[in-house]
């Protein structure tokens, strides 16, 4: 296997502050130095802090879900990668590049060709028709008008809308406007994706069918995503890793598994508490030192529960986990009994 | 003990000889000024008044018939017909058409200085703090109490009559404009603009277009009032259906006040339905959605 090279992140966000309100500067101190938290901001200066001290990064390709309930400014912190906000204080940068150095010229090139932006009520224009909604990006960057209409109809093919170019968006259904939206969004194929929530207002089942779209279409176009959610379930699915955000704080960043099996603050475990950990617990957490009978079936150190849970109803008695060679430990059916009944205690 | 319990027999504020001498001195020091704001008001009244005055009857009935049809349908097109050929038949064909003149002139240059200032007041909550309270009082002037600053500072006839329309006239459109751009839904606005639309391009692409219904709720209301204005106007000389009426009054004219009277009715009538139509029809309708 080849060595990646260390690459740039597509999207680095440092120690990013965004204070609401006319005393924004003073309250700006007072809160870095720990000062005033978000009531006491409220009361002394009248200021809402809307991000505090929030810093992530998301590599090329990547999804990370950015996951919070109302008002944790989770909507507020995507709305500074494409400077629809400007940030109070901290940096924001595109593969590599200060977005808060670019004059308004570059700032709307970067908006129009590198960064796309889904939002939770669609935002169609419901004056235009279908494909110039799709084209608008390339519109106002003022792409010669058959260039705008094939991009727009093969972004439109890809997200299953093929043909229906020109109607408007009043005839279509919440998930078919959304799935406008998305076209919209990759018709002028940037780099990044921003989702400002954009399946929270669909049906579940629609809801459903549209995520496994997306993961499937990303895992073809390979996108840096940023994805809002206030679902805890839909930021397992589709992040590669999730930021959990409280009080404009981001309170934990990693890997569903590592949220769901080592959350770092009581707020996560309360949060992960309804998500049972049984999919993401590894053989070598439940093993056990010692031998196991010769005979038994092998599997790795990283082998998910479900995977040994399936060799047991399929005869074993005993299970050895070895790295190939190695002997590691072995896993018998009341290892996995305990296992269960510990995560069914914790929901 | 009278003084005191009528003290207005014994102590008044000349107020009518402040305003007198206040407003002596503002026309003193601006009338220059003034006269020559005039000139393009004159200039472009005098060319809509001798447009329409050229205009032979039956080609303005069929322009309007046409035009009817076009935005509308066979109904629009009936009204305009019927109520212009009223008007003609009862002999009120010039004056309407001087009426007429003087709307369009006051309600184009209501246009022309009303939506500018009603997007600046949608983007600026500052601007409209002060715009507000002028806007109100304008509109809460009855309408002939206009007539006296006017023909201070402009004088007399249709020029000054245009220019009174228009004070009287702008406000439903400043209101109204304003009020639909901060209607539109933020997150088309915030879509455009995260898109890398301008906000120039925000503005004409996206705000006004979706505020089009509101905006031109608010024309209908200036051209209405518009109408009624002229009437009003004709008290400092201005010509047209309002004369008429303000002739037969003074005369004790009851046939031409009537004529006069019917004929703004009809007019009327027929501006509504036409800014109206204009309203409803967009192009998808249009394209027969």
């Amino acid at each position: 296997m080849t060595e990646i090279m260390p690459h740039q992140n597509a999207i680095d966000c440092q120690n990013l502050w965004k204070i609401f309100g006319a005393r924004a500067d003073e309250a700006l101190v007072a809160a870095k130095n720990g000062e005033v938290d978000k009531d006491e901001a409220l009361k002394r200066f009248s200021c809402v802090i809307g991000v505090a001290d929030a810093s992530f990064s998301v590599a090329e390709g990547e999804i990370l879900c950015i996951m919070g309930l109302s008002g944790s400014g989770k909507s507020t912190i995507i709305r500074h990668v494409n400077r629809l906000i400007e940030p109070t204080d901290g940096q924001i940068l595109i593969e590599g590049r200060d977005v808060m150095g670019l004059n308004p010229k570059e700032l709307r090139q970067l908006r129009a060709r590198k960064i796309g932006m889904v939002f939770q009520h669609m935002a169609l224009w419901p004056h235009k028709s279908i494909a110039d909604n799709v084209a608008f990006g390339l519109e106002v960057q003022k792409t010669p008008k058959g260039q705008q209409r094939a991009a727009a109809e093969s972004a439109l093919e890809k997200v299953g809308l093929g043909g229906w170019s020109d109607r408007y968006p009043d005839q279509l259904s919440g998930g078919m406007q959304q799935r406008v939206g998305l076209a919209r969004a990759m018709a002028a194929d940037p780099d990044i994706l921003l989702m400002d929530e954009p399946f929270s207002a669909l049906d579940p089942l629609i809801r459903k069918d549209l995520q496994d779209e997306f993961l499937k279409l990303s895992r073809e176009v390979k996108k840096t995503t940023l994805f809002i959610t206030h679902d805890l379930d839909e930021a397992m699915k589709m992040g590669d890793r999730i930021a959990i955000m409280k009080d404009g704080r981001i309170d934990q960043t990693g890997t569903p598994e590592s949220i769901v099996l080592r959350p770092e603050t009581d707020y996560v475990s309360r949060f992960v508490s309804s998500i049972s950990t049984l999919k993401y617990i590894s053989a070598s957490e439940i093993m056990t030192p010692g031998k196991a009978k010769s005979g038994a079936p092998e599997f790795g150190a990283s082998t998910p529960l479900p995977v040994l849970l399936a060799a047991f109803t399929e005869g074993a008695e005993e299970l050895a986990i070895t790295d190939g060679e190695t002997h590691l430990g072995r896993i018998s059916s009341t290892d996995i009994l305990q296992a269960v009944q510990t995560d069914l205690k914790r929901v | 003990m009278d003084p005191l319990l009528n003290p207005f027999d014994y102590f008044t504020v000349p107020f009518g000889a402040w305003a007198e001498a206040g407003l002596d001195y503002v026309v003193s020091v601006s009338r220059p000024t003034l006269l020559a704001a005039k000139v393009p008001v004159q200039a472009f009244l005098e060319f809509v008044q001798d447009a329409l005055r050229a205009t032979p009857p039956t080609i303005g009935i069929a322009v309007i018939v046409v035009l009817g049809y076009l935005l509308s349908g066979w109904r629009l097109a009936l009204t305009g017909l019927v109520c212009l050929t009223l008007i003609g038949l009862m002999g009120a064909w010039q004056a309407a058409m001087t009426t007429l003149s003087i709307v369009i002139a006051a309600v184009v240059i209501c246009v022309v200085i009303g939506l500018p200032l009603g997007v600046l007041a949608a983007r600026s909550d500052r601007f409209f703090k002060y715009l507000r309270p002028l806007l109100d009082l304008m509109q809460t002037i009855p309408s002939f109490v206009y007539l006296v600053p006017v023909v201070m500072l402009f004088g007399i006839g249709d020029t000054p009559g245009v220019i009174v329309t228009c004070f009287f006239a702008v406000t439903p459109l400043i209101r109204l404009t304003n009020l639909g751009i901060r209607g539109v839904r933020e997150d088309l606005v915030e879509a455009a603009r995260a898109f890398g639309a301008s906000e120039t391009r925000i503005l004409i692409g996206t705000q006004l277009p979706l505020a089009r219904a509101t905006i031109l709720a608010g024309l209908n209301q200036t051209v209405l009032l518009s109408l009624s204005m002229a009437v009003v106007a004709s008290m400092i000389s201005v010509a047209g259906l309002g004369r008429m009426v303000l002739e037969g009054i003074g005369r004790l004219d009851f046939g031409s006040a009537t004529v006069g009277g019917i004929g703004i009715v009809l007019t009327a009538i027929v501006v509504d339905r036409y800014v109206q139509a204009l309203g409803a029809a967009t192009p998808r309708d249009r394209a027969g959605g």
